[in-house]
């Protein structure tokens, strides 16, 4: 049987036409309004509290609508955009060097290797220049220079200084922004939060998104949420891979629920690999720490020239040393975009050039950097990230090179959405890191803060009124047809998941399944890996739902309960990310297929038949593709150098 | 290593809870503290007990969210450390480890080593936030801040709201918690509007949360895995003293 087949071409992204400057105007001008005496009669669910949920759902609360706000931790202020270190780019060429919205916009296309929706992006980095001001308008504190102006920094694939940040910590000051902003909604009365919940079931009425079905995690309560539209700020799937810089309990059950409703997910094989993490220190390690990528400003990566050199850092003289970065992208050096930066470093260390236990490791080496800007300079710049590196590893960077490896950081994929962010399912918005729709296939650094309080601030509260200006819709009884349907779903699967009983932990999957995703569907890809990879995730879901031991009973705090249905959906998840990666025969930015390479080992896209976005449908056999041709009118298409 | 770990026991809030002992073979010295958890509960479950449940996520010392009692002190023997940036390096073979939640009445247990922080929400709800609706914001250029005025703000406004300095305090008082806030927005100008009202609805709620009140007894910096500074504490009182004169 065939892994897939194909469907309809998706046609209509909902963009306006005429020139790529005006759409946005356009889109909003066009837009339906709802008066504001009327926005307290709708209601909004939001599900997700990090950048972009946070930011929707105070917005939505400010602008008067009535919102339901979902978060699986105890407090909003805990979602994983808090980890976000290095920095949040917006077009505003406060340094003169040439930045401009048209210069974000390519460098943006181009980063995510011609594989991301031209109209998207262009408002995309039209709007970065308003987030910097409402972020700083909340009181969020920048890095500033001596005269008090907003600091910025370079970071990876662009040439202009267009980063803003607050030490290493921008994600957790710009998220405690959009908490604040977002508590304050609470105290008026026009947000509802619901802390330590998770949704579970997306509700389908009429083939319109109505509601969701959560769990509240405390009680094990099994409770129905309605609503005039859903909106999916859920994040990333990179915990897929088990061992991933996201937080634990990271997952993918509110998309994959959608996807499982109709809602198509896109390009699910898309995942960045970050070059800058800590190693992998043993058989026990439960996650992956990030080093943000902007130390590659000052840091000089390198290995040994020669194989199995088990010298100290500081006893290889200099023309020992290969600055590979430097040496193979001279124009770009160690700030090449991420995609490349991993991809070298995984090159180097199976040349076994590798350094640190296993040879899994690459330095990132402090030295010049100190003797040219002083240790205070580099303390004041990096401090927070070189002790978060002692913590973890023991080692001083400022006494000994840092180690370094890839580790799966972002998804670019995410469920398909149109310009107004809309899903295939008519009620059910996606924003964030959990659509598919900014960053092609590789994001940039510092865009991932920008796509997500973009949409949340800005995008999403004015293109959802066009939506909600057609309602209020009709109320949904308890009792109602879908609402029984998609409780008894939820109902029935945590029963499956206690009743099991079996002999393997719920984390013993999760390991296994990650191990073959990182080995086959990780930095490199091939047809044969992929194979065997969707054989062996078909066989752990039949163990997993024959096997799978789950501790205690639904009523009550049961972390194991919560894993074990996060795991089931990453299990089917999976399968797709193969699928996804076996049939885009090319290699463009984090998909890497070793049979699409250049003579010289970099990624080469097959333009004339992949130029599209993978929108899948789901069956529950094989999943249907629905193709998203991709054109480029303002940026033309070219292999992507940085040499 | 080997090691022994007391660990409190309760079921759910109604519960009285009681210390369990364990045993742990085979701990490497690069394991965090929690994935020394992990691995005791992935014994647990398959030996049909009930895993011990607490809370974490990030994993990388910024969610607040890890919350554990070790050997009496809030997160650990590790100064500026949360529980989950915390290595076993750090303690030695035969060592016997207790393991407790954050006490405090503000902080109800749930479950195990699990609390309910919400009362911290609480707080900022009453008026830990600028009021700055989205669309309103003028050119970010526009407000130049004195980079040690951007320095000092920051340096509070890195609180992870994790709760230590409430389970530190003797009196379980929320006032660092808070008064980082204050500071951070306090010494913002786009905080100055809404200055003193701020200052006295927080606190106003934090005594309303059933924190106790402060008495200078600086547990709660030394407990800080951010290093919160106790001045923040002195900038928060002076700025009540300024607001209860303003009436």
């Amino acid at each position: 049987m065939s892994l897939f087949s194909e469907g309809e071409p998706i046609r209509d992204t909902r963009a306006p036409d005429g020139s790529i400057k005006g759409r946005w105007d356009q889109r909003r001008f066009g837009g339906k309004l709802v008066n504001p005496a009327n926005r307290r009669k709708l209601s909004v669910i939001v599900v997700g509290t990090g950048l972009a949920g946070g930011a929707a759902a105070a917005t939505l609360g400010e602008l008067g609508y009535h919102v339901k706000s979902f978060c699986y931790q105890d407090s909003p202020r805990r979602a994983h955009s808090i980890a976000a270190q290095g920095g949040i780019n917006a077009a505003k060429n406060y340094r003169n060097d040439g930045d401009s919205i048209q210069r974000l916009f390519y460098d943006t296309v181009k980063g995510g290797d011609y594989r991301s929706r031209e109209s998207n992006v262009y408002r995309l980095a039209q709007v970065s220049v308003e987030i910097i001001d409402q972020c700083v308008a909340q009181g969020v504190p920048f890095a500033r220079e001596y005269g008090g102006l907003l600091d910025t920094r370079s970071f990876g694939g662009v040439q202009v200084s267009r980063t803003f940040y607050a030490r290493g910590q921008t994600g957790q000051q710009l998220l405690l922004g959009a908490y604040q902003a977002l508590e304050r909604q609470v105290a008026a009365g026009t947000v509802e939060m619901f802390t330590r919940h998770e949704m579970l079931e997306l509700i389908i009425v009429d083939g319109v998104a109505r509601g969701i079905i959560a769990r509240d995690m405390v009680t094990g309560e099994i409770e129905t949420h309605t609503a005039d539209a859903v909106v999916l700020a859920s994040g990333g799937y990179g915990n897929v891979f088990f061992l991933s810089t996201n937080a634990k309990g990271c997952n993918v059950t509110a998309t994959w629920r959608a996807h499982r409703k109709g809602a198509l997910f896109a390009n699910p094989c898309y995942t960045q690999i970050h070059p800058t993490c800590i190693p992998q220190s043993g058989e026990h390690q439960s996650k992956l720490t990030l080093m943000s990528e902007s130390l590659r400003n000052d840091g000089r990566v390198w290995v040994p020239v020669e194989k199995g050199d088990t010298r100290k850092p500081a006893d290889i003289p200099e023309d020992e040393r290969d600055y590979y970065l430097e040496r193979i992208y001279p124009s770009f050096g160690n700030l090449v975009p991420r995609d490349i930066a991993s991809r070298a470093a995984k090159n180097v260390c199976d040349e076994g050039r590798g350094v640190g236990p296993g040879g899994l490791g690459v330095y990132l080496d402090f030295q010049d950097a100190i003797a040219r800007l002083g240790r205070d300079a580099v303390a004041g710049k990096y401090g927070n990230l070189f002790e978060m590196y002692e913590r973890i590893t023991g080692d001083d960077p400022f006494e000994v090179p840092m180690r370094i490896y890839p580790a799966v950081h972002y998804t670019m994929g995410g469920l398909w959405v149109d310009y107004d962010l809309q899903s295939t399912i008519p009620g059910l918005f996606v924003i964030g890191e959990a659509n598919f729709s900014d960053h092609g296939a590789n994001r940039l650094g510092a865009s991932a803060l920008m796509q997500g309080l973009a949409d949340g601030y800005f995008v999403l509260p004015n293109t959802i009124s066009d939506y909600l200006a057609k309602g209020p819709y009709e109320k949904i009884d308890d009792d109602h047809e879908a609402v029984v349907e998609a409780r008894a779903s939820v109902t029935d699967r945590i029963e499956k998941l206690l009743s099991i009983d079996g002999d393997r932990t719920p984390d013993s999957f999760h390991r296994e399944l990650g191990a073959v995703m990182w080995e086959y569907c990780g930095m490199e890809r091939t047809e044969e890996g992929l194979r065997k990879a969707i054989d062996r995730i078909r066989e752990l879901r039949a163990e997993f739902w024959s096997s799978v031991k789950v501790p205690g009973e639904n009523e009550e705090l049961n972390q194991n309960l919560e894993k074990a249905g996060r795991i089931a959906d990453f299990l089917e998840l999976a399968e797709l990310m193969c699928i996804d990666a076996l049939h885009r025969e090319e290699s463009c930015g984090g998909h890497f297929r070793a049979e699409s390479q250049t003579p010289d080992g970099e990624a080469l896209r097959d333009d004339e038949n992949f130029a599209y976005a993978a929108a899948w449908e789901y069956t529950g056999e094989a999943p249907v593709l629905h193709k998203e041709n991709l054109e480029y009118e303002y940026v033309k298409m070219t292999q992507r150098s940085y040499k | 290593m080997k090691l022994t770990l007391k660990i409190w026991r309760q079921r759910n809030a109604a519960d009285k809870g009681r210390m369990a002992s364990y045993e742990l073979d085979d701990v490497s010295p690069d394991m965090s503290f929690l994935e020394m958890l992990d691995v005791l509960n992935e014994r647990l479950i398959i030996e049909g007990d009930d895993p011990v449940a607490f809370d974490h996520d990030c994993r990388e010392g910024i969610c607040g969210m890890c919350s554990l009692v070790i050997d009496g002190t809030a997160h650990g023997p590790q100064r500026a450390t949360t529980t989950c940036q915390l290595h076993m390096r750090h303690f030695k073979d035969g060592d016997v480890i207790t393991i407790e939640p954050w006490r405090a009445s503000a902080f109800p247990v749930i479950k195990d080593l699990v609390v309910d922080r919400s009362a911290f929400d609480r707080i900022i709800q009453a008026g830990g936030y600028v009021s700055a609706p989205t669309g309103s914001a003028p050119e970010a250029a526009s407000i130049p801040i004195p980079q040690a005025d951007a320095h000092d703000a920051f340096d509070a406004a890195t609180c992870i709201g994790c709760g230590a300095c409430v389970a530190a305090c003797p009196n379980a008082s929320a006032m660092l918690f808070t008064a980082a806030k204050i500071t951070h927005l306090g010494l913002m100008p786009q905080g100055q509007p809404e200055r003193y009202g701020r200052v006295t609805a927080m606190v106003d709620q934090m005594d309303a949360e059933g924190f106790g009140g402060c008495t200078n007894t600086g547990e709660c910096t030394s407990v800080c895995p951010k290093g919160i500074p106790l001045e923040t504490i002195s900038r928060l009182n002076a700025d009540l003293l300024k607001a209860t004169a303003k009436g």
